[in-house]
């Protein structure tokens, strides 16, 4: 099964959109709950960093029997120094991002906690690609 | 213990989503960082901070959690508010701050 979804980055009032419809999409697919919960909370981190850090991006679910895999790939400032930005803490979040909440610097570590396979490839000035995987039933 | 029970218990206003005040409340997060919430609450908590905007409510229906608390005589911003309605998880309010709540809430759900 495939889907797609748009996210607007700057957009906040709109964040979790996506992760909320993949939420639905799961539980009509009689997916273990346990497995449910890994996915919202790495698609739903993945797509708040585009929100917060990027001006667009898409989101590219497959889903099959025996997992689901995940690839957001956005348009914006891209990534200078990724072993860095995965370290819980780092953050470039604006003074308005973090007012609201956001800008710890545990998103990306929630996405690597909550996943079986992930990688990021970036180029500054250009975009970020994030590439998940979640086995089923691990 | 339900929503209701704690809301009377601990003298919450009850500021939206009334539909869910049989939502069952089995332990409860403190946190105004949205990524800690995602990362460690669990379903059925419920997550006491002063974030009082929608994406709270976002990672509440996401995390399937039983309720908010607003310390502090906070309010919810009218669209958090109406998506506390539309996903019956209710938005209680305080005029206690953090500490004190969180320590009368404690009380109450400890194991
Ligand atoms: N899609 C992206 N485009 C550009 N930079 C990104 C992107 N995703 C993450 N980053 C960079 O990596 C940093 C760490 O991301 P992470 O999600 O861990 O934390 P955060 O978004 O800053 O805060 P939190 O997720 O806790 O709200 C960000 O502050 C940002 O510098
Ligand atoms: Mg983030």
């Amino acid at each position: 099964m495939h889907f797609e979804f748009q996210v607007e980055g700057g957009n906040f009032s709109k964040a979790g959109t996506a992760s909320s419809q993949l939420k639905k999409i799961l539980k009509q697919l009689n997916v273990d709950s346990r497995d449910v919960k890994r996915v919202v909370v790495a698609l739903y981190e993945a797509e708040v960093n585009v929100v917060a850090h990027a001006y667009n991006g898409t989101i590219i679910i497959d889903i099959d029997t025996e997992k689901i895999t995940i690839r957001i790939e956005d348009e914006g400032p891209g990534i200078q120094d990724i072993d860095q930005a995965m370290q819980q803490g780092f953050s470039t979040a604006s003074e308005m991002v973090r007012e609201m909440g956001f800008g710890a610097g545990m998103g990306l570590p929630n996405i690597k906690n909550n996943t079986d396979h992930l990688t990021i490839t970036s180029e500054v000035g250009v975009g970020t690609q994030v590439n998940m995987i979640i086995n089923f039933n691990s | 213990m339900t929503v209701k029970e704690i809301a009377e218990k601990l003298n919450l206003k009850v500021l939206s989503g009334a539909s869910g005040l049989n939502n069952e409340i089995n332990y409860g997060y403190a946190s105004d960082l949205l990524s800690d919430v995602m990362g460690n609450a669990k379903s059925g908590e419920v997550w006491v901070t002063l974030q009082t905007h929608k994406n709270v409510m976002a990672i509440a229906s996401l995390k399937d959690l039983a309720a908010v608390i607003l310390v502090k005589d906070l309010q919810p911003e009218a669209d958090m508010a109406a998506q506390s309605e539309d996903e019956g998880i209710p938005v209680l309010g305080t005029s206690d701050d953090a500490f004190t709540l969180i320590g009368k809430l404690y009380e109450l759900l400890k194991k």
